[in-house]
Parts: C-alpha cells; sequence; structure tokens
C-alpha cells in the first residue's frame, strides 16, 4: 500500500499544470481517487464528511454482484455440459469454461464504456465519472451468454453516448444505462436476444467444453411459458426434465448470464441492504407490486395468457424480475428520490414487469422495460410527492394563522 | 449585387444555416415516418419542393387579392390543391412508391414548412423569389430526408435504394442488420445527431 503511494506521489507532478502528461491529468485522478481516499478537503461551507462517496458506493455494489457473477459463471457450464450430453460435471472445469465464455463480453462493455467516459472526461476538462463500473458488470450480466461480443460493443457505446454522456455524464442520466444497453441489444438484434439458442453457449472456448451439436432447446422458462398453448404449463430445462420452482430458485437454469438465481440475488440485496447502499423501501415495494400482480392474473387465469397461470412465487423468481429488483430498479439516480415517491415508484415497477411478461405474449420478460418506463417517470412521481407535501404544509399553517 | 447576393441567400440559408428541419425543427413527423428506406424519402423530398415552390409562387401572385381574414384558408386550398395533383402523378408513375409512401403524401398539406413558408415569405414578397423559398425550403427539408434514409437504410437493411451494398462476406462473419434503425425513434436519434454536428461547426446556433 504504503510503496504504491509513494509511487503515485512520485509520479504525480507529470500530471499537474505544466507537467508533461498533463493532458491526462483527470485519469491519473481517476485511479489516484480510486485508489486511495482523495486529501482534498472542502475550503468553505459544510465539513461534515462521510466515507461514502460515489467511488465507494460503486465498489460495494459491484462486491454484491459478485455472486451472481460467480453463480452465472458456473451456471454457463453448467448448461453448456448438459447440452453436450455430459453425465459428470466437474466443478472447475465447468467455472473455467464459464469464466473464458463471459470474459470478453465484460473486458469489452468495461474497454467500450470506460474508453468513452475517459475521452469525455478529457474533452470536457472534468474528472473520470466512475458511474461505468457498475454498469460494466451489470451489462454481461443481463446478456445472453452467445451475445456475439461486437453486439455488445455497439450497444454499450450507444447507451453511454446517448443515455448518458448527452445528459451530462454519471448523476444526470434519465434511464439507466445497462437497461438501454440490453433494450437496444432487444430491439436492434431480436434474434440474437430472444429464442432457444442464445442461452446456452454452444462451442468450446480456447478448447475448454465441447462442440455442441443442434437439436436441444435451450428456451428460457419465460420463454417456453410465452409460447406454450392449450394451458400445459410444462417448463423443461435442457435435457427435457420439468424445471421446479426450486431450480429456479438455485438457478441451474438456462437464462441471461447472472439472473437465473434467486440464491445468488438475494445475497447481493443483503450486502446492499445492509451496507445501506440500496434502498430497501424500492426493494420491497417492486417485491410487493410484482407479488400483487401476479396474484391478479393467477387469480384470473386463463390459457389465452399462459403466463397468468404461473404461481406468484414462480413469478418472482423466474426470468430477470428478482435481478431488476435488487440492482436494476434502485439505481439511485434513475429512481425516486423521496421516500413516498420510491414506494410508488418500485410498486409500479413490480405491477408492470409482471403485466407487460403476463399479457403481451410478445414480449417474455418485462422487467428491463418496466423499468425503463418507470425511470421516465420517477420525476414526475418525485415532483407530486413534494407538491402534495408542500400543500399540506400550507394547509397547516394556515389554520394556525 | 446586393440584391443578387439576397436571392443566392434566399435560395441556399435554407440548406445549413436556416434548414426548415435541423434549425426550425419543422416537419419532424414526416421525416420520422418516411426515412426507413432512401427511395421514398427522395420521393418524398421531391414532393415536398414541388409543392412547397408551387404554392409559394400562387400565393405570391395573389397575396394583394387575399383578404386577410380567410389566408389561411386560402392557402390551404393552394396547398391541397397541388398536393392532390403530387398525388395523382405519384399514382400513375411511381405506384410503388406511392404505396410506400401511402397517406404521409396526403399529409404534406399539413407539414410545418409549407404553412410557414406561405405565411412568412410567400405572402410578402414577389413570384421570382417566392419560387427560390420553396426551392430552397423545400431540397433543405430533403436533404435531411436523404441523410436520415441513407443512414437508416443502409444500417437497418444493408441496401441503399434497395440494392444490397453490404458484403455478403459481412452476413457470413457474422454481422446483423441492426432492426433498431428501421423503428421510428432511431430516425429521431439520427436527427439529434445531425443538429448535434450541424450546431458544432455553427457556433452561431448555439444557445448559450
Amino acid at each position: 500500500m504504503k510503496s504504491l503511494r509513494k509511487y503515485l506521489d512520485r509520479i504525480k507532478p507529470n500530471f499537474e499544470s505544466g507537467g508533461k502528461l498533463h493532458a491526462f491529468r483527470s485519469v491519473f485522478d481517476g485511479f489516484e481517487t480510486f485508489l486511495f481516499t482523495p486529501r482534498s478537503t472542502s475550503a468553505s461551507g459544510v465539513h461534515i464528511h462521510d466515507s461514502i462517496d460515489s467511488k465507494r458506493t460503486m465498489i460495494i455494489v459491484v462486491l454484491a454482484l459478485l455472486p451472481c457473477f460467480f453463480f452465472g459463471m458456473y451456471n454457463t457450464g453448467y448448461q453448456h455440459w448438459l447440452a453436450a450430453g455430459e453425465t459428470q460435471f466437474p466443478f472447475w472445469e465447468l467455472v473455467l469454461y464459464g469464466f473464458l465464455a463471459v470474459l470478453p463480453k465484460l473486458v469489452v462493455a468495461y474497454a467500450v464504456g470506460l474508453g468513452i467516459e475517459f475521452i469525455v472526461a478529457q474533452w470536457r476538462n472534468e474528472e473520470i465519472q466512475e458511474g461505468f463500473l457498475v454498469s460494466g458488470i451489470l451489462i454481461p450480466l443481463i446478456c445472453p451468454i452467445e451475445t456475439p461480443v461486437w453486439m455488445i460493443a455497439i450497444a454499450t457505446a450507444f447507451s453511454v453516448i446517448f443515455a448518458k454522456e448527452v445528459f451530462g455524464g454519471t448523476g444526470f442520466n434519465i434511464f439507466n444505462p445497462a437497461l438501454i444497453t440490453r433494450a437496444f441489444l432487444f430491439f436492434a438484434y431480436p434474434a440474437q436476444m430472444s429464442g432457444d439458442n442464445v442461452f446456452v453457449a454452444t462451442g468450446p472456448v480456447l478448447g475448454v467444453g465441447h462442440q455442441v451439436a443442434d437439436g436441444f432447446t435451450g428456451a428460457t422458462p419465460l420463454g417456453q411459458v410465452a409460447t406454450c398453448t392449450g394451458g400445459d404449463l410444462s417448463v423443461t430445462g435442457i435435457t427435457g426434465n420439468p424445471i421446479s420452482t426450486w431450480d429456479a430458485f438455485i438457478g441451474l437454469i438456462p437464462g441471461s448470464f447472472g439472473e437465473t438465481s434467486t440464491l445468488c440475488i438475494l445475497i447481493g440485496a443483503a450486502i446492499l441492504l445492509v451496507s445501506g447502499i440500496a434502498s430497501w423501501r424500492v426493494m420491497l415495494s417492486v417485491f410487493a407490486g410484482g407479488a400483487l400482480m401476479a396474484w391478479l392474473a393467477n387469480t384470473c387465469q386463463t390459457p389465452v395468457y399462459p403466463a397468468s397461470m404461473l404461481s406468484p412465487i414462480d413469478q418472482l423468481m423466474l426470468g430477470g424480475f428478482a435481478f431488476a429488483a435488487v440492482f436494476m430498479a434502485t439505481d439511485p439516480v434513475t429512481g425516486a428520490r423521496t421516500n413516498t415517491g420510491k414506494y410508488i415508484y418500485g410498486f409500479m415497477i413490480g405491477v408492470m414487469a409482471i403485466l407487460i411478461r403476463t399479457y403481451n405474449t410478445g414480449y417474455p420478460e418485462g422487467a428491463m422495460l418496466a423499468i425503463l418506463l418507470m425511470n421516465a417517470f420517477a420525476p414526475l412521481i418525485d415532483y407530486c410527492v413534494v407538491q402534495s407535501n408542500i400543500r399540506r404544509r400550507m394547509r397547516r399553517a394556515k389554520v394556525k394563522a | 449585387m446586393a440584391q443578387n447576393n439576397r436571392t443566392l441567400g434566399v435560395l441556399f440559408n435554407p440548406l445549413s444555416k436556416d434548414n426548415p428541419v435541423i434549425v426550425q425543427i419543422l416537419g419532424i413527423c414526416s421525416a420520422l415516418a418516411v426515412t426507413a428506406k432512401l427511395e421514398p424519402a427522395i420521393v418524398m423530398g421531391i414532393s415536398v419542393i414541388a409543392v412547397v415552390a408551387f404554392a409559394n409562387v400562387i400565393i405570391s401572385l395573389i397575396r394583394n387579392t387575399i383578404p386577410t381574414s380567410i389566408r389561411i384558408i386560402v392557402q390551404l386550398v393552394v396547398v391541397a390543391g397541388l398536393v392532390v395533383i403530387v398525388d395523382q402523378l405519384l399514382k400513375a408513375y411511381a405506384y410503388d412508391v406511392s404505396k410506400q409512401l401511402s397517406v404521409f403524401i396526403g399529409l404534406i398539406i399539413t407539414n410545418c414548412i409549407l404553412m410557414g413558408r406561405l405565411e412568412a415569405f410567400a405572402m410578402s414578397n414577389k413570384p421570382w423569389p417566392a419560387f427560390l423559398d420553396g426551392i430552397g425550403n423545400g431540397a433543405g427539408y430533403a436533404i435531411i430526408l436523404i441523410i436520415v434514409a441513407f443512414f437508416r437504410e443502409l444500417l437497418g437493411s444493408g441496401t441503399l435504394l434497395g440494392y444490397q451494398v453490404i458484403p455478403d462476406s459481412f452476413y457470413e462473419a457474422g454481422y446483423v442488420n441492426n432492426g433498431l434503425m428501421i423503428l421510428p425513434p432511431m430516425a429521431l436519434i439520427t436527427v439529434a445527431c445531425i443538429i448535434w454536428v450541424h450546431r458544432s461547426r455553427n457556433k452561431d446556433l448555439q444557445d448559450e
């Protein structure tokens, strides 16, 4: 630690005004404050400091995402082994396969996103903002494992430029950049983002794994539900055996890379809640809204909309709902800020996610669209909450006088 | 010479500095609707050029006899007549494109660029400058439509004017057309990008 500090102090003059690497000062500054707490203190005004700054916040979210990430690596390998018809599942080989399969996506998402942020920071003569630390790991987590790397690069560039930088960078974006990335992929390349074959890796990576022949169905449970007819709601895994609620909870099912395991998502949720990073109000109300809507759909179930026949528990377990509730809806930048607003915002996300998923058979999963929709409404919700509070207090003031 | 400069300005200003779409933000609706492919965009551009130019001339000719209280009605009648002529011509000689453009030729009547030019220019100028103004504004609209349609068709369908331009080897290597470019939101974003580039090149158009 100390030698690192000394090294940074030694190279620091190069980046200061007049130094030969002055052009890269924001890069240096970004790394320095990433590694060490900044020493600068405010010269005037408020002097009370919380050690939680946005870099610490982001790192804790990344830590909370790691269980999902590691599970995703194992599950990718597991599904691949299943699809290849293997009966032995060597743990480390599975994890290695999943790691190699996801690594290019992770590297590309970070390289493109951070690259654009670095360039914009240099160009605008600002400090580097660290908002992409979380988005960069979220992007591979919410995409199918077979998404081509160049598509991730294009979608990431699109979302960082058009959803974030044009609004002013981290903290000013209206929509969640990771979800914009996924929405871009979903609408631009629908064939690569849904269907039977994209959720299971089929080829060997660097000599690890198998070449899987066609002929297995790797559709996600929700994808199968959306297309099933005649009221026969049998959801099966790759090998044809039925998927139970317990499987959906543990997460050894086909799905986007990091969102399958509700267990790991709950571990992440616990980390976020204990550290106070994420709002329990949003999380709770998303699940409440989702459960209510799922229960409503379930009580008036009809074979016309097969997803309405899922039990509320299954609705909350399957697909990206839990992941979106814990990691996406709780984004403090794009969500509602007032406490009452958070309940409304979260509740509406839960309701909309299940509503879209159930009654629009074109979209097997609605969590992404629900959150993007409510992102747009979050400022309005806050405005109404604040205004009603002002009105209430005005009334009280008048009665007294 | 000064007179000549002014006439040139009437013709060329709408192409860039006074562009109806990217500076005055008029006619956005049809710019979204007809730009998924290059061919209908070109036809739409030509139709608008023709309608604006001739409507400008006609209104300019009768500008002193139009009672002020009913001038909008008179303008609409002239435009509607011209639009019907254009519509019939397209149906006769370019039926396929006419079907693709469907209702949007008829909707030229409601295009803000037309009413704007008739009110702002034709009502107070002689026929020849009014004609040039119509050509200029129509061309300014058409240029933007063609730029937007170029990118949308190239990236969305891999073709230009219906001919495939992205080689098959790209598709074999895993390239996929961007389906989002076909959808209307990308037309807005493309127009926004054009505005972005245009504003950053013309400092005097930037807001404080």
